[in-house]
Protein backbone atom coordinates (compact mmCIF):
# COMPACT_ATOMS: atom_id res chain seq x y z
CA UNK A 1 0.00 0.00 0.00
CA UNK A 2 1.52 3.19 -0.80
CA UNK A 3 0.20 5.55 2.37
CA UNK A 4 1.43 8.10 1.43
CA UNK A 5 0.05 9.05 -1.87
CA UNK A 6 -3.69 8.04 0.14
CA UNK A 7 -2.85 10.72 2.76
CA UNK A 8 -3.45 13.05 0.13
CA UNK A 9 -6.70 12.66 -0.37
CA UNK A 10 -9.24 12.71 2.98
CA UNK A 11 -11.73 9.41 3.26
CA UNK A 12 -14.53 11.65 4.24
CA UNK A 13 -15.47 15.35 3.34
CA UNK A 14 -18.85 17.04 3.30
CA UNK A 15 -19.09 20.14 2.74
CA UNK A 16 -22.62 21.40 3.64
CA UNK A 17 -24.39 18.17 4.00
CA UNK A 18 -27.86 18.88 4.81
CA UNK A 19 -30.85 16.41 4.63
CA UNK A 20 -34.19 16.80 6.20
CA UNK A 21 -37.08 14.72 6.08
CA UNK A 22 -40.75 15.03 5.91
CA UNK A 23 -42.82 14.33 8.93
CA UNK A 24 -46.50 13.76 9.12
CA UNK A 25 -47.52 15.68 12.52
CA UNK A 26 -51.44 14.68 12.97
CA UNK A 27 -53.05 16.06 9.73
CA UNK A 28 -50.41 18.59 8.89
CA UNK A 29 -46.61 17.88 7.42
CA UNK A 30 -43.78 19.53 9.04
CA UNK A 31 -39.90 19.19 7.87
CA UNK A 32 -37.19 18.16 10.07
CA UNK A 33 -33.81 18.98 9.60
CA UNK A 34 -31.82 15.83 10.40
CA UNK A 35 -28.39 17.04 9.50
CA UNK A 36 -27.48 20.73 8.82
CA UNK A 37 -24.82 21.84 7.20
CA UNK A 38 -22.42 19.16 8.13
CA UNK A 39 -18.61 20.07 6.75
CA UNK A 40 -16.14 17.17 7.65
CA UNK A 41 -12.88 16.17 6.85
CA UNK A 42 -11.82 12.62 8.13
CA UNK A 43 -8.13 11.61 7.14
CA UNK A 44 -7.13 8.17 6.33
CA UNK A 45 -6.08 6.74 9.59
CA UNK A 46 -7.96 8.51 12.10
CA UNK A 47 -10.60 6.85 14.33
CA UNK A 48 -13.01 9.57 15.02
CA UNK A 49 -16.47 8.96 17.38
CA UNK A 50 -18.88 10.68 16.52
CA UNK A 51 -21.97 11.29 19.07
CA UNK A 52 -24.55 12.80 19.99
CA UNK A 53 -27.68 12.40 21.48
CA UNK A 54 -30.12 9.87 19.93
CA UNK A 55 -31.98 11.77 17.01
CA UNK A 56 -29.18 14.15 16.45
CA UNK A 57 -28.10 13.22 12.84
CA UNK A 58 -25.84 10.31 13.35
CA UNK A 59 -27.27 7.60 11.71
CA UNK A 60 -28.34 9.95 9.09
CA UNK A 61 -24.78 10.87 8.46
CA UNK A 62 -23.54 7.88 8.18
CA UNK A 63 -26.48 6.55 5.12
CA UNK A 64 -25.51 9.81 3.77
CA UNK A 65 -21.64 8.84 3.71
CA UNK A 66 -22.00 5.14 2.57
CA UNK A 67 -24.70 6.09 -0.39
CA UNK A 68 -27.89 5.01 1.24
CA UNK A 69 -29.50 8.20 1.53
CA UNK A 70 -29.73 10.78 -0.99
CA UNK A 71 -28.44 14.64 0.65
CA UNK A 72 -31.14 17.12 0.52
CA UNK A 73 -28.76 19.63 -0.31
CA UNK A 74 -24.82 19.75 -0.40
CA UNK A 75 -21.96 17.46 -1.15
CA UNK A 76 -20.32 14.49 0.28
CA UNK A 77 -17.12 12.09 -1.16
CA UNK A 78 -16.43 9.02 1.03
CA UNK A 79 -13.14 7.48 -0.21
CA UNK A 80 -12.65 10.04 -3.13
CA UNK A 81 -16.20 8.91 -4.38
CA UNK A 82 -19.80 10.22 -5.04
CA UNK A 83 -21.96 8.14 -2.20
CA UNK A 84 -25.09 7.85 -4.68
CA UNK A 85 -23.99 7.89 -8.02
CA UNK A 86 -20.68 5.37 -7.20
CA UNK A 87 -22.50 3.08 -4.30
CA UNK A 88 -21.59 -0.29 -5.53
CA UNK A 89 -17.91 0.97 -6.35
CA UNK A 90 -17.57 2.63 -2.36
CA UNK A 91 -19.14 -0.64 -0.72
CA UNK A 92 -15.70 -2.54 -1.80
CA UNK A 93 -13.88 -0.16 0.02
CA UNK A 94 -16.53 0.51 3.22
CA UNK A 95 -17.33 -1.83 5.61
CA UNK A 96 -20.19 -0.54 7.95
CA UNK A 97 -22.12 -2.88 10.94
CA UNK A 98 -25.65 -1.35 12.10
CA UNK A 99 -25.68 -2.69 15.59
CA UNK A 100 -29.22 -3.15 14.96
CA UNK A 101 -29.46 -4.68 12.09
CA UNK A 102 -27.61 -7.59 10.87
CA UNK A 103 -25.82 -8.33 7.34
CA UNK A 104 -25.34 -12.34 8.14
CA UNK A 105 -27.90 -14.49 6.66
CA UNK A 106 -30.42 -15.59 9.41
CA UNK A 107 -30.99 -19.04 8.96
CA UNK A 108 -27.50 -19.87 7.28
CA UNK A 109 -24.20 -21.63 9.53
CA UNK A 110 -21.67 -18.37 10.63
CA UNK A 111 -19.72 -19.86 7.68
CA UNK A 112 -22.19 -19.29 5.23
CA UNK A 113 -22.46 -15.91 5.19
CA UNK A 114 -18.67 -15.60 5.12
CA UNK A 115 -18.64 -17.21 1.91
CA UNK A 116 -21.54 -15.02 0.54
CA UNK A 117 -20.10 -12.13 1.38
CA UNK A 118 -16.13 -13.12 -0.03
CA UNK A 119 -18.24 -14.11 -3.57
CA UNK A 120 -20.24 -10.88 -3.14
CA UNK A 121 -17.24 -8.52 -2.95
CA UNK A 122 -15.33 -10.58 -5.46
CA UNK A 123 -12.13 -11.55 -3.43
CA UNK A 124 -9.99 -14.08 -4.65
CA UNK A 125 -10.55 -17.48 -3.03
CA UNK A 126 -7.26 -17.30 -1.30
CA UNK A 127 -7.43 -14.17 -0.51
CA UNK A 128 -10.93 -15.02 1.21
CA UNK A 129 -9.51 -17.98 3.28
CA UNK A 130 -6.35 -15.72 4.63
CA UNK A 131 -8.37 -12.94 5.55
CA UNK A 132 -11.17 -15.45 7.46
CA UNK A 133 -8.31 -17.15 9.10
CA UNK A 134 -7.30 -13.86 10.42
CA UNK A 135 -10.90 -12.96 11.69
CA UNK A 136 -11.77 -16.41 13.14
CA UNK A 137 -8.63 -16.68 14.93
CA UNK A 138 -9.11 -12.64 16.00
CA UNK A 139 -12.48 -12.80 16.87
CA UNK A 140 -12.95 -16.40 18.13
CA UNK A 141 -15.25 -17.48 15.72
CA UNK A 142 -14.77 -21.10 15.61
CA UNK A 143 -16.98 -22.30 18.51
CA UNK A 144 -19.83 -21.38 16.77
CA UNK A 145 -18.70 -21.08 12.94
CA UNK A 146 -21.21 -23.56 11.91
CA UNK A 147 -24.05 -22.68 14.05
CA UNK A 148 -26.83 -20.84 12.18
CA UNK A 149 -27.08 -16.93 12.68
CA UNK A 150 -30.50 -16.93 14.25
CA UNK A 151 -29.11 -19.13 17.28
CA UNK A 152 -26.40 -17.21 18.33
CA UNK A 153 -25.87 -15.10 21.70
CA UNK A 154 -26.07 -11.13 20.92
CA UNK A 155 -22.17 -10.91 21.93
CA UNK A 156 -21.39 -14.45 19.22
CA UNK A 157 -23.48 -12.21 16.45
CA UNK A 158 -21.95 -9.26 17.29
CA UNK A 159 -18.23 -10.45 16.90
CA UNK A 160 -19.41 -12.38 13.52
CA UNK A 161 -21.12 -8.60 12.49
CA UNK A 162 -17.83 -6.89 12.33
CA UNK A 163 -15.53 -9.91 11.04
CA UNK A 164 -18.58 -10.04 8.37
CA UNK A 165 -18.07 -5.95 7.51
CA UNK A 166 -13.89 -6.19 7.46
CA UNK A 167 -13.79 -9.29 5.24
CA UNK A 168 -12.98 -7.38 2.34
CA UNK A 169 -10.45 -5.75 4.15
CA UNK A 170 -11.94 -2.27 3.91
CA UNK A 171 -10.47 1.21 3.98
CA UNK A 172 -13.07 2.96 6.27
CA UNK A 173 -14.82 0.95 8.63
CA UNK A 174 -18.18 2.54 9.85
CA UNK A 175 -19.30 1.13 13.21
CA UNK A 176 -22.90 2.87 14.09
CA UNK A 177 -23.56 1.57 17.85
CA UNK A 178 -21.27 -1.72 17.69
CA UNK A 179 -21.15 -2.42 21.60
CA UNK A 180 -24.85 -1.59 22.25
CA UNK A 181 -25.81 -4.13 24.28
CA UNK A 182 -23.21 -6.23 25.19
CA UNK A 183 -21.79 -7.29 28.21
CA UNK A 184 -18.56 -5.89 29.57
CA UNK A 185 -16.63 -8.37 28.34
CA UNK A 186 -17.80 -8.77 25.18
CA UNK A 187 -17.36 -5.01 24.42
CA UNK A 188 -13.80 -5.33 25.57
CA UNK A 189 -12.76 -8.25 22.97
CA UNK A 190 -14.54 -6.48 20.52
CA UNK A 191 -12.23 -3.44 21.45
CA UNK A 192 -8.94 -4.62 21.90
CA UNK A 193 -9.77 -6.65 18.00
CA UNK A 194 -10.44 -3.20 16.68
CA UNK A 195 -7.33 -1.53 18.06
CA UNK A 196 -5.31 -4.32 16.47
CA UNK A 197 -6.65 -4.11 13.84
CA UNK A 198 -6.33 -0.44 13.04
CA UNK A 199 -2.48 -0.68 14.61
CA UNK A 200 -2.02 -3.68 11.23
CA UNK A 201 -3.74 -2.44 8.96
CA UNK A 202 -3.95 1.69 9.22
CA UNK A 203 -7.66 1.33 9.01
CA UNK A 204 -9.62 4.64 9.18
CA UNK A 205 -12.73 3.89 11.93
CA UNK A 206 -15.76 6.10 12.10
CA UNK A 207 -17.52 5.40 15.35
CA UNK A 208 -20.91 6.32 16.62
CA UNK A 209 -21.90 5.29 20.67
CA UNK A 210 -22.91 6.34 23.33
CA UNK A 211 -20.61 4.58 25.25
CA UNK A 212 -17.61 6.72 26.30
CA UNK A 213 -15.36 3.22 26.84
CA UNK A 214 -15.83 2.94 23.26
CA UNK A 215 -14.32 6.41 22.37
CA UNK A 216 -11.99 6.51 24.55
CA UNK A 217 -10.43 3.03 23.95
CA UNK A 218 -10.72 3.87 19.92
CA UNK A 219 -10.66 7.11 19.08
CA UNK A 220 -8.17 10.10 19.07
CA UNK A 221 -10.75 12.31 17.80
CA UNK A 222 -14.36 13.12 18.47
CA UNK A 223 -16.84 15.18 16.99
CA UNK A 224 -20.10 16.03 19.13
CA UNK A 225 -23.37 16.80 17.08
CA UNK A 226 -26.45 18.57 18.05
CA UNK A 227 -29.86 18.82 15.95
CA UNK A 228 -27.75 18.12 13.02
CA UNK A 229 -24.81 20.75 13.72
CA UNK A 230 -21.15 20.23 14.77
CA UNK A 231 -20.94 21.16 18.32
CA UNK A 232 -17.63 20.50 19.12
CA UNK A 233 -14.81 18.48 17.00
CA UNK A 234 -11.50 17.61 18.60
CA UNK A 235 -9.66 15.08 20.97
CA UNK A 236 -11.81 13.81 23.77
CA UNK A 237 -9.76 15.22 27.27
CA UNK A 238 -10.70 18.44 24.96
CA UNK A 239 -14.71 17.37 25.46
CA UNK A 240 -14.83 16.75 28.47
CA UNK A 241 -12.43 19.38 29.69
CA UNK A 242 -14.75 22.26 27.97
CA UNK A 243 -17.87 20.49 30.61
CA UNK A 244 -15.59 19.62 33.52
CA UNK A 245 -16.53 15.76 32.91
CA UNK A 246 -15.25 13.46 35.96
CA UNK A 247 -14.90 10.17 36.74
CA UNK A 248 -16.11 9.65 40.09
CA UNK A 249 -14.40 7.06 42.52
CA UNK A 250 -16.30 5.35 45.25
CA UNK A 251 -13.65 3.82 48.24
CA UNK A 252 -14.84 1.87 51.07
CA UNK A 253 -12.72 2.74 54.62
CA UNK A 254 -11.64 -0.05 56.94
CA UNK A 255 -12.58 2.96 59.47
CA UNK A 256 -14.58 6.28 59.33
CA UNK A 257 -12.37 9.17 58.25
CA UNK A 258 -14.15 12.56 58.03
CA UNK A 259 -14.10 14.08 54.18
CA UNK A 260 -11.55 16.95 55.44
CA UNK A 261 -8.86 14.35 56.20
CA UNK A 262 -8.69 13.43 53.29
CA UNK A 263 -5.44 14.90 51.02
CA UNK A 264 -7.04 14.91 47.61
CA UNK A 265 -4.11 15.53 44.87
CA UNK A 266 -4.74 18.62 42.14
CA UNK A 267 -7.89 17.93 40.04
CA UNK A 268 -9.60 15.40 42.50
CA UNK A 269 -12.62 16.90 44.63
CA UNK A 270 -14.66 15.30 46.92
CA UNK A 271 -18.50 14.71 45.83
CA UNK A 272 -20.20 12.92 48.58
CA UNK A 273 -19.98 10.13 51.49
CA UNK A 274 -21.84 7.55 53.54
CA UNK A 275 -21.66 5.57 56.69
CA UNK A 276 -20.85 8.68 58.53
CA UNK A 277 -17.20 8.46 57.14
CA UNK A 278 -17.06 4.91 55.89
CA UNK A 279 -17.82 5.56 51.66
CA UNK A 280 -16.59 8.25 50.13
CA UNK A 281 -17.02 9.63 46.20
CA UNK A 282 -14.35 11.66 44.75
CA UNK A 283 -14.64 13.23 41.83
CA UNK A 284 -11.37 13.46 39.32
CA UNK A 285 -10.38 14.89 35.81
CA UNK A 286 -8.30 12.07 34.39
CA UNK A 287 -6.42 14.92 32.70
CA UNK A 288 -5.04 16.10 35.93
CA UNK A 289 -5.00 13.10 38.55
CA UNK A 290 -5.01 9.40 37.87
CA UNK A 291 -6.97 7.20 39.60
CA UNK A 292 -3.44 5.75 41.26
CA UNK A 293 -2.78 9.34 42.54
CA UNK A 294 -6.33 9.41 44.07
CA UNK A 295 -5.99 5.98 45.44
CA UNK A 296 -2.80 6.66 47.27
CA UNK A 297 -3.87 10.03 48.74
CA UNK A 298 -6.59 8.14 50.07
CA UNK A 299 -4.80 5.22 51.60
CA UNK A 300 -2.80 7.47 53.40
CA UNK A 301 -6.01 8.43 55.37
CA UNK A 302 -7.18 4.98 56.31
CA UNK A 303 -7.10 1.06 54.36
CA UNK A 304 -9.40 0.87 51.23
CA UNK A 305 -11.42 -2.31 51.27
CA UNK A 306 -13.15 -1.76 48.22
CA UNK A 307 -13.75 0.88 44.91
CA UNK A 308 -15.15 1.82 42.28
CA UNK A 309 -15.02 3.56 38.99
CA UNK A 310 -17.25 5.49 37.48
CA UNK A 311 -17.10 6.84 33.94
CA UNK A 312 -18.95 9.86 32.38
CA UNK A 313 -20.80 8.68 29.84
CA UNK A 314 -21.09 10.49 27.05
CA UNK A 315 -24.94 10.61 27.19
CA UNK A 316 -23.57 13.17 30.43
CA UNK A 317 -20.74 14.77 28.44
CA UNK A 318 -23.46 14.93 25.30
CA UNK A 319 -26.42 16.93 28.10
CA UNK A 320 -23.72 19.40 29.45
CA UNK A 321 -22.57 20.62 26.28
CA UNK A 322 -26.07 20.59 25.15
CA UNK A 323 -27.21 22.49 28.65
CA UNK A 324 -24.76 25.02 28.03
CA UNK A 325 -25.85 26.09 24.43
CA UNK A 326 -29.34 26.46 25.23
CA UNK B 1 -23.21 -13.54 -11.92
CA UNK B 2 -21.30 -15.62 -9.71
CA UNK B 3 -22.52 -13.42 -6.44
CA UNK B 4 -26.27 -13.85 -7.67
CA UNK B 5 -26.19 -18.10 -8.43
CA UNK B 6 -24.93 -17.95 -4.80
CA UNK B 7 -27.86 -16.28 -3.53
CA UNK B 8 -30.00 -18.51 -5.33
CA UNK B 9 -27.76 -21.11 -3.78
CA UNK B 10 -28.38 -19.38 0.00
CA UNK B 11 -32.28 -18.53 -0.70
CA UNK B 12 -32.23 -22.55 -1.41
CA UNK B 13 -30.88 -23.54 1.43
CA UNK B 14 -32.04 -20.72 3.77
CA UNK B 15 -36.07 -22.01 2.93
CA UNK B 16 -34.80 -25.87 3.56
CA UNK B 17 -34.93 -24.49 6.96
CA UNK B 18 -38.41 -24.55 7.51
CA UNK B 19 -39.22 -27.91 6.77
CA UNK B 20 -42.54 -28.65 8.79
CA UNK B 21 -43.85 -25.39 7.11
CA UNK B 22 -43.25 -27.34 4.42
CA UNK B 23 -45.18 -29.82 5.18
CA UNK B 24 -48.33 -27.72 6.30
CA UNK B 25 -47.64 -26.20 2.89
CA UNK B 26 -48.12 -29.74 1.10
CA UNK B 27 -51.32 -30.69 3.50
CA UNK B 28 -52.78 -27.34 2.55
CA UNK B 29 -52.20 -27.65 -1.80
CA UNK B 30 -53.18 -31.46 -1.11
CA UNK B 31 -56.45 -30.64 0.20
CA UNK B 32 -57.50 -27.77 -2.24
CA UNK B 33 -56.05 -30.30 -5.04
CA UNK B 34 -59.19 -32.34 -4.16
CA UNK B 35 -61.24 -29.63 -3.87
CA UNK B 36 -60.36 -28.47 -7.17
CA UNK B 37 -61.27 -32.06 -8.57
CA UNK B 38 -64.63 -32.20 -6.94
CA UNK B 39 -65.66 -29.02 -8.74
CA UNK B 40 -64.02 -28.97 -11.95
CA UNK B 41 -64.25 -32.52 -13.17
CA UNK B 42 -67.59 -32.36 -11.76
CA UNK B 43 -68.36 -29.46 -14.40
CA UNK B 44 -66.20 -31.21 -17.01
CA UNK B 45 -68.43 -33.86 -16.74
CA UNK B 46 -71.81 -32.26 -16.95
CA UNK B 47 -70.25 -30.75 -20.22
CA UNK B 48 -70.55 -33.61 -21.67
CA UNK B 49 -66.55 -34.93 -20.74
CA UNK B 50 -65.22 -31.90 -22.81
CA UNK B 51 -65.18 -28.26 -22.02
CA UNK B 52 -63.09 -25.78 -24.03
CA UNK B 53 -60.22 -28.50 -25.14
CA UNK B 54 -60.35 -29.72 -21.00
CA UNK B 55 -61.06 -33.32 -21.05
CA UNK B 56 -61.26 -35.18 -17.77
CA UNK B 57 -57.37 -36.41 -17.56
CA UNK B 58 -55.98 -32.64 -18.27
CA UNK B 59 -58.34 -30.94 -16.50
CA UNK B 60 -56.77 -33.39 -13.16
CA UNK B 61 -52.82 -32.54 -14.66
CA UNK B 62 -53.72 -28.69 -14.59
CA UNK B 63 -55.58 -29.17 -10.99
CA UNK B 64 -52.44 -31.35 -10.03
CA UNK B 65 -49.69 -29.24 -11.29
CA UNK B 66 -50.93 -25.89 -10.74
CA UNK B 67 -51.46 -26.96 -7.14
CA UNK B 68 -47.56 -28.49 -6.68
CA UNK B 69 -46.67 -24.72 -8.45
CA UNK B 70 -48.19 -22.93 -5.45
CA UNK B 71 -45.65 -23.19 -2.92
CA UNK B 72 -42.94 -21.84 -5.89
CA UNK B 73 -44.98 -18.91 -7.32
CA UNK B 74 -45.39 -16.20 -5.44
CA UNK B 75 -49.44 -15.32 -5.95
CA UNK B 76 -49.11 -13.89 -2.37
CA UNK B 77 -47.45 -10.82 -2.51
CA UNK B 78 -45.50 -10.80 0.70
CA UNK B 79 -41.37 -11.25 -0.32
CA UNK B 80 -38.67 -10.13 2.32
CA UNK B 81 -37.55 -7.38 1.00
CA UNK B 82 -40.99 -5.04 0.90
CA UNK B 83 -40.34 -6.47 5.39
CA UNK B 84 -36.84 -5.18 4.34
CA UNK B 85 -38.12 -1.55 3.13
CA UNK B 86 -40.91 -1.36 6.36
CA UNK B 87 -38.17 -2.12 8.99
CA UNK B 88 -35.37 -0.36 7.07
CA UNK B 89 -32.93 -3.51 7.17
CA UNK B 90 -32.69 -2.90 3.59
CA UNK B 91 -29.70 -0.58 4.41
CA UNK B 92 -27.91 -3.86 4.65
CA UNK B 93 -28.90 -4.48 0.71
CA UNK B 94 -27.63 -1.04 0.03
CA UNK B 95 -25.06 -1.37 1.25
CA UNK B 96 -23.34 -4.44 -1.04
CA UNK B 97 -21.56 -3.88 -3.96
CA UNK B 98 -24.67 -5.67 -5.45
CA UNK B 99 -27.78 -4.60 -7.42
CA UNK B 100 -30.14 -4.44 -4.84
CA UNK B 101 -33.07 -6.11 -6.92
CA UNK B 102 -31.24 -8.46 -8.86
CA UNK B 103 -30.21 -9.36 -5.15
CA UNK B 104 -33.52 -10.07 -3.83
CA UNK B 105 -34.92 -11.43 -7.16
CA UNK B 106 -32.15 -14.60 -6.59
CA UNK B 107 -32.59 -15.15 -3.52
CA UNK B 108 -36.41 -15.14 -3.69
CA UNK B 109 -35.89 -17.23 -6.97
CA UNK B 110 -33.85 -19.71 -4.68
CA UNK B 111 -36.27 -19.83 -1.73
CA UNK B 112 -39.01 -20.57 -4.14
CA UNK B 113 -37.37 -23.57 -6.26
CA UNK B 114 -36.60 -25.53 -3.09
CA UNK B 115 -40.52 -25.24 -2.71
CA UNK B 116 -40.82 -27.32 -5.60
CA UNK B 117 -39.26 -30.40 -3.80
CA UNK B 118 -41.30 -30.33 -0.55
CA UNK B 119 -44.43 -29.19 -2.08
CA UNK B 120 -44.35 -29.13 -5.90
CA UNK B 121 -43.15 -32.52 -6.87
CA UNK B 122 -45.28 -34.29 -4.07
CA UNK B 123 -48.28 -32.51 -5.17
CA UNK B 124 -48.47 -33.74 -8.49
CA UNK B 125 -46.97 -37.45 -7.50
CA UNK B 126 -50.50 -37.29 -5.01
CA UNK B 127 -52.91 -36.08 -7.59
CA UNK B 128 -51.22 -38.93 -10.32
CA UNK B 129 -50.99 -41.64 -7.71
CA UNK B 130 -54.69 -40.90 -6.27
CA UNK B 131 -56.75 -39.23 -9.17
CA UNK B 132 -54.75 -39.78 -12.40
CA UNK B 133 -53.77 -37.54 -14.90
CA UNK B 134 -52.93 -37.46 -18.62
CA UNK B 135 -49.36 -36.71 -18.99
CA UNK B 136 -46.93 -35.56 -22.02
CA UNK B 137 -45.18 -38.97 -23.67
CA UNK B 138 -42.49 -37.27 -25.37
CA UNK B 139 -39.43 -35.71 -23.48
CA UNK B 140 -39.98 -32.06 -25.19
CA UNK B 141 -42.60 -31.04 -23.25
CA UNK B 142 -41.32 -32.08 -19.66
CA UNK B 143 -37.74 -29.73 -21.01
CA UNK B 144 -39.73 -26.63 -22.22
CA UNK B 145 -42.14 -27.25 -19.40
CA UNK B 146 -39.11 -27.37 -17.01
CA UNK B 147 -37.76 -23.77 -18.21
CA UNK B 148 -41.49 -22.17 -18.55
CA UNK B 149 -41.67 -23.15 -14.91
CA UNK B 150 -38.32 -21.45 -13.90
CA UNK B 151 -39.65 -18.64 -15.63
CA UNK B 152 -43.11 -18.82 -14.49
CA UNK B 153 -41.57 -18.61 -10.67
CA UNK B 154 -39.34 -15.81 -11.70
CA UNK B 155 -41.95 -13.53 -13.40
CA UNK B 156 -44.13 -13.84 -10.29
CA UNK B 157 -40.62 -12.93 -8.08
CA UNK B 158 -40.04 -9.69 -10.64
CA UNK B 159 -43.72 -9.13 -10.12
CA UNK B 160 -44.23 -9.21 -6.36
CA UNK B 161 -40.89 -7.37 -6.30
CA UNK B 162 -43.04 -4.15 -7.48
CA UNK B 163 -45.15 -4.64 -5.10
CA UNK B 164 -42.00 -4.20 -2.61
CA UNK B 165 -40.85 -1.36 -4.21
CA UNK B 166 -44.52 0.95 -3.46
CA UNK B 167 -42.57 0.43 -0.34
CA UNK B 168 -40.44 3.51 -1.31
CA UNK B 169 -43.17 5.57 -1.23
CA UNK B 170 -45.86 3.96 0.75
CA UNK B 171 -43.57 2.12 3.80
CA UNK B 172 -46.77 -0.02 4.47
CA UNK B 173 -47.14 -2.08 1.39
CA UNK B 174 -49.89 -4.41 2.96
CA UNK B 175 -52.52 -2.99 1.02
CA UNK B 176 -50.79 -3.23 -2.39
CA UNK B 177 -49.94 -6.59 -1.19
CA UNK B 178 -53.69 -7.87 -0.93
CA UNK B 179 -54.66 -6.15 -4.20
CA UNK B 180 -52.13 -8.35 -5.68
CA UNK B 181 -52.91 -11.45 -4.04
CA UNK B 182 -56.89 -10.69 -5.13
CA UNK B 183 -55.61 -10.14 -8.44
CA UNK B 184 -53.13 -12.73 -9.16
CA UNK B 185 -54.53 -15.83 -8.62
CA UNK B 186 -57.91 -15.10 -10.68
CA UNK B 187 -55.87 -13.90 -13.14
CA UNK B 188 -52.92 -16.49 -13.06
CA UNK B 189 -55.60 -19.25 -13.43
CA UNK B 190 -55.20 -20.87 -10.23
CA UNK B 191 -59.17 -21.11 -9.48
CA UNK B 192 -60.04 -22.22 -13.25
CA UNK B 193 -58.06 -22.05 -15.89
CA UNK B 194 -58.22 -18.67 -17.87
CA UNK B 195 -59.16 -20.73 -21.35
CA UNK B 196 -62.50 -20.79 -19.47
CA UNK B 197 -62.69 -17.27 -19.14
CA UNK B 198 -65.10 -15.29 -21.13
CA UNK B 199 -63.40 -13.62 -23.89
CA UNK B 200 -62.88 -9.90 -22.45
CA UNK B 201 -62.22 -11.34 -19.07
CA UNK B 202 -59.64 -13.98 -21.20
CA UNK B 203 -58.38 -10.49 -22.84
CA UNK B 204 -58.06 -8.98 -19.95
CA UNK B 205 -56.11 -11.85 -18.10
CA UNK B 206 -53.23 -12.21 -21.45
CA UNK B 207 -52.16 -8.55 -20.63
CA UNK B 208 -51.25 -8.86 -17.26
CA UNK B 209 -48.00 -11.16 -16.48
CA UNK B 210 -50.56 -13.42 -13.77
CA UNK B 211 -50.91 -16.44 -16.35
CA UNK B 212 -46.92 -16.12 -16.98
CA UNK B 213 -47.04 -17.11 -13.52
CA UNK B 214 -49.07 -20.19 -13.59
CA UNK B 215 -51.51 -20.90 -16.61
CA UNK B 216 -48.68 -21.17 -18.89
CA UNK B 217 -46.51 -23.19 -16.94
CA UNK B 218 -49.32 -25.26 -16.31
CA UNK B 219 -50.38 -25.33 -20.37
CA UNK B 220 -46.68 -25.88 -21.70
CA UNK B 221 -45.50 -28.45 -18.86
CA UNK B 222 -48.92 -30.93 -19.53
CA UNK B 223 -48.25 -30.79 -23.05
CA UNK B 224 -51.84 -28.89 -23.85
CA UNK B 225 -49.96 -26.62 -25.80
CA UNK B 226 -47.69 -27.85 -28.05
CA UNK B 227 -44.89 -27.00 -30.59
CA UNK B 228 -44.81 -23.68 -31.82
CA UNK B 229 -48.13 -22.66 -29.89
CA UNK B 230 -45.87 -23.49 -26.32
CA UNK B 231 -43.04 -21.85 -27.55
CA UNK B 232 -45.24 -18.82 -27.99
CA UNK B 233 -46.31 -19.17 -24.34
CA UNK B 234 -42.73 -19.06 -23.14
CA UNK B 235 -41.94 -16.54 -25.53
CA UNK B 236 -44.40 -14.18 -23.48
CA UNK B 237 -43.22 -15.05 -20.27
CA UNK B 238 -39.52 -13.73 -21.37
CA UNK B 239 -41.23 -10.66 -22.52
CA UNK B 240 -42.78 -10.38 -18.81
CA UNK B 241 -39.85 -11.31 -17.21
CA UNK B 242 -38.25 -8.88 -19.08
CA UNK B 243 -41.10 -5.72 -18.65
CA UNK B 244 -40.92 -6.49 -15.11
CA UNK B 245 -37.52 -6.58 -14.36
CA UNK B 246 -37.31 -3.33 -16.19
CA UNK B 247 -40.04 -1.32 -14.19
CA UNK B 248 -38.05 -2.89 -11.16
CA UNK B 249 -35.16 -1.35 -12.02
CA UNK B 250 -36.55 1.86 -12.33
CA UNK B 251 -38.35 2.23 -9.19
CA UNK B 252 -35.93 1.20 -7.27
CA UNK B 253 -33.43 3.81 -8.75
CA UNK B 254 -36.18 6.18 -8.23
CA UNK B 255 -37.15 4.50 -5.44
CA UNK B 256 -33.79 5.28 -3.42
CA UNK B 257 -34.67 9.30 -3.60
CA UNK B 258 -37.71 8.66 -1.63
CA UNK B 259 -36.14 6.22 0.79
CA UNK B 260 -36.27 7.21 4.34
CA UNK B 261 -35.09 4.47 6.49
CA UNK B 262 -37.28 3.46 9.15
CA UNK B 263 -36.16 2.72 12.76
CA UNK B 264 -32.96 4.86 12.63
Amino acid sequence: MSSERITETPIIETRGLTRTFRVRDGLTRRTVVAVEDLSLRVDPGEAVGYIGANGAGKSTTIKMLTGILVPTSGEARTCGLRPVADRRRLARQVGVVFGQRSQLWWDLPVGDSFALLAAIHRLSPADAASRRDELVAQLELEEFWTTPVRQLSLGQRMRAEVAAALLHRPRLVILDEPTIGLDVLSKQRLREFLVAERREHGTTLLLTTHDMGDVERLCDRVVLVDRGRTVYDGDLAGLSRTVGAQRVMTVDLAEPVPATALALPDGASHVGEQGHGLRHRIGFDSERATAAAVLAAVSTAAEVLDLSIEEPDVEDVVRRVYASRR
Amino acid sequence: MRPYALLVLAGFRQQSAYRLAALAGLVANTTFGFLKVAILLATVEAAGGELNGYDAGSMAAYIWISQGLLGSVNLFGRTEVAERIRTGDVVVDFLRPLDVQGASVATEVGRNLFALLPRGIPSVLVGALVVGMTMPTTPLPYLLGAVSVLLGITVSVTTVYLVAATGFWLVETRGVQILYMVLSGFLAGLFVPISLFPAPLLALASATPFPSMLQYPVDVLSGRVEGLAALGLVAAQVAWLVATAALGQALTRRGRHKLEVQGG
